[in-house]
């Protein structure tokens, strides 16, 4: 019988870095300990604890990495509080890849890259950065702008302080939503930073985060002169198949597991405003 | 064309019977709907709709996918599909309607899109099917709205019944396998009494309130105004949210999937759902839907608009009025058709 989709591959934990007071990072091999399968920036899996449920999760690691894949889950529901709970060497079960991918390999190539998170938004961002400077010639220059509530809540800082500050043609801008000790980096909203920044409009921009902080943030871009067609950024609904079967995710004539997670501005201007 | 009267239909059954499961309308506790058929059974094929569609027969209402065994941390992923035509298990579908019919040619361009959906492919290709044309359509019936013939259906066979014979014509390769399975049964003639029925049916239909029903504007290009439109906090204001409407749905296809913990381990299943129900689109941090109206908008957009722009213009309704029947506020496509369909509703 052909292969089903929709039965999964068993996946076992072999790390877990806890992030932030509520994220944590979980990487996943397969029980013969190799990567599970093959996907691409931006791209999504469906994470499961049989008896407690399924979720889709961007997969945080970059398909450059060849041993294993990430998932930086931010506890915030039934599966992602057991999720939390689970130690290293559990198995829990994976399917995919679905979705379309961010176009590193089309749109992207030789241009110059904004990447604006808040939030757990960085995890389908960090694929991407890492892709992207994996193939750093293919690319132009890199401008990252990343923003949390607290410097705590900073997901994955280690790699972003110890790594992507120093990649050459690269510039990282962290902010946090308000003052705190030990903190001497910006503070501020990151929409009100992106534009404090005067950034260079003719980037091709990525964003992510939560509803809100896309909405102001791309009103900001399009102030400063960015044009639609060249910002993207992922969307996110309740999904149960991720193959555009179930229903769920349909929004217009799209269903965001299949023709998303990422979108390009002007698709969703297109787009029916109930998502 | 081949023919076989009326009182000999059981033997029919029981023929087919000998080799393959035969579904088939059958009255239980005053309700017609597709069953097993066995001896003695009352069959129904008189009946013009049966309560529920005949989608279970590929979409059941609810089906295991899978089960987890689980020992300590392992987890094992037993699959407990089964390829009915390697067990050489085939079945019959006997009765279906154009509405029904053409309700499975929508469900198709979802489940055996790529990935193909394998529980759905291997009931599907085990299954050869008999359509039934409709020599008495009654009111709340629309499927000429949707260029469905109801006298002549499509199928792997196509059936037509009179007071006297039931006549049978093969359509398909399954369909001339099922014929061969049958022949002693049959004999030749009835082009006539066919043709006869087709037109007789035809005047009935042209006399339907709802055959001319006007979809001219639900277009894709239609689709952002469509969806503003402000009629429709009018039209879903009585909306329960009861879902009746999408379990009788020939094309209603939206499932959920959950786990269900058992003594042997964990099975995981599917089941229908509703786009009417306001956790359909619950998520951990919102819900993209939270009024009835969103529900009830998505619900007919959906097969009025976004899954036309999704499949070449193919509506995902197919006017066969089960939820004209059985809506308990009185609500229901033709509805939302007049209101917005297009002017010639008016």
């Amino acid at each position: 019988m052909i292969n089903e989709t929709l039965i999964p591959k068993v996946g076992v934990i072999t790390d877990i870095r806890k992030d932030t007071p509520d994220v944590k990072t979980f990487r996943v091999v397969g029980t013969d300990g190799k990567k599970l399968f093959q996907h691409m920036p931006g791209q999504c899996a469906m994470v499961s604890i049989p008896g407690v449920g399924e979720c889709m999760f961007s997969i945080t690691s970059s398909p450059t990495n060849e041993e294993f894949m990430e998932f930086s889950i931010k506890k915030c529901g039934c599966v992602t509080e057991v999720l939390h709970a689970l130690e290293v060497g559990a198995q829990v079960t994976v399917r995919g890849p679905y979705g379309k991918n961010f176009p590193v390999e089309e749109d992207f190539k030789g241009k110059d890259l904004l990447f604006i998170a808040g939030g757990i938004g960085l995890a389908p961002l960090r694929s991407v950065i890492n892709y992207v400077r994996h193939y750093r010639a293919n690319y132009g220059k890199v401008v990252i702008v990343y923003g949390a509530r607290s410097k705590d809540d900073l997901v994955d800082i280690d790699e972003i302080q110890n790594e992507w500050v120093n990649e050459p043609n690269t510039e990282v801008y962290l902010t946090i939503d308000r003052p705190q000790d030990g903190w001497d980096g910006h503070v501020g909203f990151v929409p009100a930073y992106v534009k404090e920044l005067g950034l260079d409009p003719n980037m091709t921009a990525v964003l992510c985060g939560p509803p809100i902080m896309i909405k102001f943030t791309l009103q900001g871009l399009l102030e400063l002169g960015f044009d639609k067609s060249r910002v993207y950024t992922t969307l996110e609904l309740r999904m149960k198949c991720g193959v555009g079967k179930c229903g769920r995710c349909n929004v217009g004539d799209k269903f965001v597991c299949k023709d998303g997670p990422v979108f390009r501005m002007t698709e969703l201007d297109e787009l029916p405003d109930e998502y | 064309m081949l023919k076989i009267a009326k009182e000999r239909l059981n033997e029919l059954y029981a023929k087919i019977n000998e080799s393959m499961g035969l579904f088939i309308p059958v009255k239980k506790a005053g309700e017609v709907n597709y069953a097993v058929w066995s001896e003695g059974k009352e069959v129904s094929l008189e009946t013009l709709k049966t309560v529920k569609s005949p989608k279970n027969m590929f979409f059941p209402q609810t089906e295991n996918m899978m089960k987890f065994k689980q020992e300590g941390k392992n987890i094992e992923v037993v699959d407990v599909r089964r390829d009915y035509v390697e067990e050489g298990k085939l079945f019959v579908l006997f009765g279906v309607k154009a509405c029904d019919y053409k309700a499975i040619e929508v469900l198709d361009k979802v489940f055996l899109a790529e990935p193909i959906d394998t529980y759905y492919q291997n009931r599907r290709n085990a299954t050869t099917i008999v359509t039934l044309a409709c020599s008495r359509p009654e009111e709340s019936c629309f499927c000429r709205v949707f260029d469905i013939d109801a006298t002549a259906p499509q199928g792997d066979v196509t059936t037509w019944l009179d007071n006297e014979y039931l006549y049978w014509q093969a359509n398909t390769e399954k369909g001339e396998a099922l014929t061969a399975l049958v022949k002693d049964l049959l004999e030749e003639g009835g082009e006539k009494e066919v043709e006869a029925q087709k037109e007789a049916t035809k005047v009935i239909i042209d006399k339907l309130p709802f055959s001319n029903l006007d979809l001219s504007k639900f277009q894709p290009e239609n689709l952002n105004e469509l969806f503003e439109a402000k009629e429709w906090e009018e039209m879903s204001e009585a909306c329960l949210g009861c879902g009746t409407c999408t379990f009788v749905c020939p094309t209603c296809q939206c499932f959920d999937i959950r786990d269900f913990k058992t003594h042997e381990g964990v099975i995981r299943y599917r089941c229908w759902d509703s786009c009417m129900y306001s956790d359909f689109t619950l998520m951990a941090h919102g819900n993209s839907r939270t009024t009835q109206m969103q529900r009830f908008r998505q619900r007919f957009m959906h097969k009025l608009v976004y899954y036309p722009s999704q499949n070449d213009g193919l509506y995902s309704c197919v006017g066969c009025g089960r939820c004209v029947n059985k809506c308990p506020q009185n609500l229901n496509i033709v509805k939302v058709i007049k209101t917005l369909g297009g002017k010639d509703n008016d």
